[in-house]
């Protein structure tokens, strides 16, 4: 069977002590939270560490302000996805947390861990023996990417299903580094590279997540995947929206799984601005949106599909947003049975 | 059975003998083995799906230390596979390696990581040579040399082509004729449980632990490969994790932790990846099909020629069988007065394929399914009708010499007719319901090598201790175990709790021959009826010596033989006989049709099914969701009703599978997602519900009228859910598996005036030998052959 490597495996009490250590040891150290990502990536040698820095101490506790919400980065997947005060006012949000993988992933995955999830290709998330024998990509041990070989750069997928929608809601991480703490929008958190896709420094630990919206945004998030359970998005629309009536006075798109980093559709966002919520917008809209969207074949099913189901996931999303019962729903697959 | 006719135990929905012990984790399965001074085995595989190896420096891996031996293809030189006729496979190959995956060296260590750190530091020079990726490719000249060194032309491995009756005039016969194109596309067991094996050595003697369903053949291979004589050589299946026809095989890692276990002296344990079980393989071919039917205006069969073309991988397996299998059993549910049948199986640079849950019959069967349905639009027919007026009769032979005896297709058909509401369903867009049939073996007449054995062997011993059933029967999960406990159970008047099992030990058991082609339920039931009814025979007469009364008034039953206790009436038996043993033993009859190649196909009893999928498709994304499944299946007779629903379930579950999402794909030479998590298989929120209808027609040469029931219930559901597709959408996806990019293409030709329809555009070439022409049955042969007995 594959067997983890061997770590070192280190237990700090705190955030700084942490980021300290990370400081420290450098490349060939590695935060752990759930592990849900991260052992099966060590199980096909996808990282080369020597120690693992448990971030077991992180707050798993959920703050209710009376707009903002602060949201531990310790808090799992699953009590993310229950909790009533999200369900309530970040609906889109714990519907995010709660599409990511399967029920005993999310027990154990964590809020923290989902934004900061790697970012994926199925060149890359194999085992070294079949890296080795396709030839290793620049991601790992390799030089070229094996999807769009004449590329400079690496194109693997941002596949995180809360961080689209932690930007559409402008949340904010609070980040804690060796030398002190500082927040920065989630917007800011990613770079658009499929290795360097995180733009906060490699020893800084995110602590919290902070959501905070207007009283009347609504936010919905939906997600493509093949079968009901397991599988990351291979494309997902995340939609917070602020009406006036029924008019749109601001509005958020941001799409998963279709770039290296969660892609704000802001051309659809402005169409959509100011203007109506009927059918005919909202399939304008999505068609501006899915514009951007270029999905490559490095996941699952084809890119030509997957590129057409981004129009299908943000008609979706902006429709289960502005609609109490959504009527034209189209059952997505990977979406449960009713 | 008691005298009144009442059964004791058959046919009551009883949990399985061995279901606490699985479900409380205190089965020993193959990796929980764990013996002291175990070494751990790594095996190097091969990163090129064809390549010659020019050498192997494996000084490095010997330098590490806690390494303790490893083997290349110089210390297993002997060639295997599981047909007599394709011994093409090496446990370690030296001279040439024909797929990503292929074993080349192996590692015994200390531990795991450094078996696999002493694997990856083994020097390999290789030639690459011109991998063959599809049945197309393998059809032509190979630029580089042909990927085995027997068959052809090129890397052509088997061709068949037989005759039934006289085709050419029945299609003249024919009001219609009608031709269609059909490509089922390849996918692999997926057990949960990898393939895990540990041996040891001690006097002389190898003893090995496998998760497999064949113990007989593993030991047969390993004597060869060893060059030990079998009385040397012990092969026990452990408690199993899952075989769907993908543990059939003997398998290169047997015979290598045997190897290694001799040459270390300590047990050696190797237990495949994920990832190498998808290499191991042995799953469904990808079959490539063309039909050809002719029909009269009623839609009444006149002549049909179907050929295929299957993608074998690289090596033999099975598949000399599934080529012929491909070809067998169109004729055992519709009835087709003349046949012809043209097969081609063809070696490409890919793990080889062999058996899977259904072999060699699902592929057909969604073409034949697709086809009649097609032909029943062509002539304005209900599909449904059209293809009861073709059913077969009960106790009639097929054109191509196949003995059909029960038979419960009608009876199917209007249960799943009925529940579902086919028949008056309501049209509309989006929504659809699909039909199909099938029908599958309960065990293969032939055995894999010619003899006059029996095909199963059972002991019964009774003491003062109680029951005890010997039986080289492997359970894999289906429950055989449960079968067999529940038979002598029944014969004894015990329940089959009361009945210890002795299973799937070369050493302790006599032979079975295994747990493929559903033969255990009818073949180890008949023997386990033959030596259950001989002791039965004795503890009456015995009983009845005591009671001083005819041993007909004797009444078995509820723990009791008469007036006395089971065990009471034992004391007395064993008394009077001596130690109480009986055997009994089954041998199928010999009912192949006079022609080469008729081994395959003939069985003992058919199972029949019919089937009905609903389904939501939208036409925007191509996305399928299937609501309802209506099944009902003709078991002959259910000894387990539980069980045989639990086989339905599991069949519809794995056909779904297939039908929707599975793909053994390869990109670049390389299996594109060996893993769990790439290779997509239904989860749980993926399954519709099931309504299962349990038919009875009680075969009369079953095990109580059993037949079987784990194959068949699979091999409608493809050609069901493409039908319903069509119901909904208007497309025929010709195809498997139905992915939704399928949907939208095929709507978007139909949208711009093209064939709605995705599928293979041709069927290609090939040079098929000339065809033997075969009379057809004389139309009384059974009865005639019955009246002579």
């Amino acid at each position: 069977m594959l067997r983890l490597p061997r770590f070192k495996y280190l237990r700090p009490k705190t955030a700084r002590e942490a980021a300290r250590m990370a400081a420290d040891l450098g490349p060939r150290a590695m935060f752990v939270a759930g592990g849900t990502d991260l052992f099966p990536k060590l199980k096909r040698r996808q990282f080369d560490i020597e120690t693992l820095i448990a971030l077991d101490f992180l707050p798993r506790d959920i703050r209710n302000g009376s707009i903002d919400c602060v949201v531990g980065a310790g808090v799992t997947l699953a009590a993310a996805s229950r909790d009533e005060h999200l369900t309530q006012s970040f609906a889109g949000y714990a519907e995010a947390a709660g599409l990511v993988s399967s029920p005993p992933l999310r027990n154990a995955g964590t809020v923290g861990g989902n934004l900061c999830v790697d970012t994926r290709c199925n060149y890359y998330d194999m085992t070294y023996e079949w890296r080795k024998a396709a030839g290793f990509c620049m991601k790992k041990d390799g030089d070229i990417c094996l999807v769009a070989p004449s590329s400079p750069r690496c194109w693997a997928v941002s596949s995180s299903d809360t961080a689209p929608m932690a930007i559409a809601l402008d949340c904010v991480v609070s980040l804690t580094g060796p030398d002190g703490e500082r927040e920065l929008p989630v917007s800011a958190l990613y770079r658009d590279d499929g290795i360097e896709y995180m733009a906060k420094q490699p020893s800084e630990v995110v602590t919290s997540l902070k959501l905070s919206a207007h009283r009347d945004t609504r936010t919905a998030y939906a997600k493509v995947r093949r079968r009901g359970s397991i599988d990351f998005p291979i494309a997902g629309a995340a939609v917070a929206i602020q009406l006036d009536g029924d008019r749109v006075v601001r509005c958020r798109i941001v799409l998963s799984a279709v770039a290296s980093h969660p892609l704000e559709a802001t051309a659809a966002e402005a169409f959509l601005k100011g203007k109506r919520v009927e059918a005919d917008a909202i399939r304008e809209t999505a068609d501006i949106a899915a514009k951007p969207a270029k999905p490559l074949d490095n996941a699952d099913l084809s890119h030509f599909w997957r590129k057409r189901m981004v129009r299908i996931v943000v008609e979706q999303a902006l429709l289960e947003a502005t609609t109490k019962t959504p009527g034209s729903k189209v059952k997505l697959l990977g979406q449960p049975q009713e | 059975m008691t005298p009144n006719g009442k059964f004791g135990v058959i046919g009551k929905p009883l949990p399985k003998v061995d279901a606490v012990a699985k479900v409380t984790g205190r089965a020993i399965y193959a990796d929980d083995m764990l013996l002291p001074r175990t070494l751990h085995c790594r095996i190097l595989r091969s990163p090129h799906p064809h390549a010659r190896i020019l050498s192997i420096d494996t000084s490095a891996a010997r330098r590490i230390p806690g390494v303790q031996a490893v083997i290349t293809g110089a210390d297993l030189p002997i060639k295997f596979g599981i047909l007599p006729v394709t011994q093409d496979e090496r446990a370690l190959e030296h001279e040439k390696v024909r797929y990503v995956g292929d074993p080349i060296a192996a590692v015994a260590a200390i531990d795991e990581e450094i078996a696999a750190a002493a694997c990856d530091a083994i020097g390999v020079e290789y030639e690459v040579l011109d991998a063959v990726m599809s049945i197309d490719e393998a059809l032509v000249a190979p630029k580089d040399e042909p990927i085995q060194d027997y068959g052809g032309p090129h890397n052509i491995h088997k061709l068949v082509a037989l005759e039934f009756g006289d085709v050419e005039s029945g299609f003249t016969r024919a009001d219609h004729i009608r031709e269609d194109v059909f490509f089922f596309q390849g996918s692999t067991h997926l057990p949960m449980e990898q393939h895990s094996a540990t041996a040891t050595y001690m006097d002389g003697r190898i003893t090995l632990w496998s998760s497999t369903q064949v113990v007989h053949y593993v030991h047969r291979a390993l004597s060869k490969v060893l060059e030990l004589p079998m009385n040397r050589i012990r092969v026990i299946g452990a408690a199993h994790g899952g075989g769907f026809g993908g543990k059939t095989d003997p398998f290169a890692h047997e015979m290598i932790v045997c190897k290694l276990a001799m040459m270390t002296g300590r047990p050696v344990k190797c237990t495949l990846t994920r990832e190498e079980v998808f290499y191991a393989h042995r799953g469904r071919h990808p079959v490539l099909m063309w039909v050809r039917t002719g029909v009269t205006r009623d839609g009444l069969i006149t002549a049909m020629h179907f050929r295929t073309a299957l993608d074998g991988g690289a090596y033999g397996s099975y598949g000399v069988a599934s080529t012929f299998y491909t070809g067998a059993l169109q004729t055992v549910t519709y009835d087709i007065p003349a046949y012809r049948f043209e097969g081609c199986r063809v070696f490409t640079n890919k793990p080889p394929c062999g058996p899977k849950r259904g072999h060699g019959t699902p592929q057909p069967r969604f073409a034949l399914e697709l086809h009649l349905e097609k032909i029943a639009l062509d002539l304005g027919i209900d599909p449904v009708d059209l293809k009861q007026r073709n059913f077969v009769k009960a106790h009639t032979r097929t054109v191509n010499w196949l003995r059909v005896t029960s038979c419960g297709l009608d009876e199917c058909t209007e249960r799943v007719m009925t529940a579902s509401g086919y028949r008056n369903r309501e049209k509309r867009p989006g929504h659809g319901m699909g039909f199909a049939i099938s029908s599958y073996l309960s065990g293969a007449g032939t055995a894999i090598y010619w003899n006059d054995m029996p095909h199963s062997e059972v002991q019964i011993k009774v003491d003062r201790g109680g029951v005890t059933a010997f039986c080289g029967a492997m359970d894999i999960g289906q429950g055989s175990d449960s079968v067999l406990a529940t038979i002598v159970a029944e014969e004894l008047g015990l329940q089959p709790a009361d009945v210890r099992l002795v299973t799937a030990d070369t050493d302790t058991t006599p032979i079975d021959l295994g747990s493929y082609s559903s033969r255990v339920t009818f073949m180890a039931g008949n023997a386990a009826i033959e030596a259950g009814r001989k002791m039965r025979g004795m503890l009456i007469e015995a009983v009845a010596a005591k009671m001083k009364c005819d041993a007909a008034a004797i009444e078995v039953g509820s723990g009791r033989i008469g007036d006395f206790s089971f065990e009471e009436a034992s004391v007395l038996a064993e008394g009077r006989f001596g130690t109480l043993t009986t055997a009994g033993s089954y041998t199928p009859p010999k009912i192949a049709g006079p022609y080469k190649g008729s081994g395959v196909g003939p069985s003992p009893a058919y199972s029949y099914t019919a089937c009905v999928v609903g389904l939501d498709a939208d036409a925007r994304t191509g996305l399928v969701r299937v609501n309802k499944i209506w099944i009902a299946h003709d078991v002959g007779r259910a000894i387990n009703p539980l069980l045989v629903e639990g086989q339905v379930e599991g069949s519809v579950y794995m056909g779904l599978g297939e039908a929707l999402m599975e793909e053994q794909a390869f990109r670049k030479g390389l299996h594109k997602w060996p893993s769990m998590l790439e290779y997509k298989s239904p989860t749980f929120l993926d399954m519709p519900e099931v309504e299962t209808f349990i038919v009875e027609t009680v075969d009369p040469e079953g095990p109580y009228g059993a037949k079987e029931a784990g194959q068949g219930p699979l091999l409608p559901v493809p050609p069901a859910v493409c039908s319903a597709v069509y119901d909904a959408l208007g497309v025929w996806i010709d195809e498997v598996p139905v992915t939704p990019e399928k949907i939208v293409e095929a709507l978007r030709r139909k949208q711009k005036g093209e064939p709605a329809r995705f599928g293979p555009a041709r069927f290609p070439t090939i040079p098929y030998p000339p065809t033997i022409k075969v009379e057809p049955p004389p139309k009384d042969l059974d009865r005639a052959a019955a009246a002579s007995i």
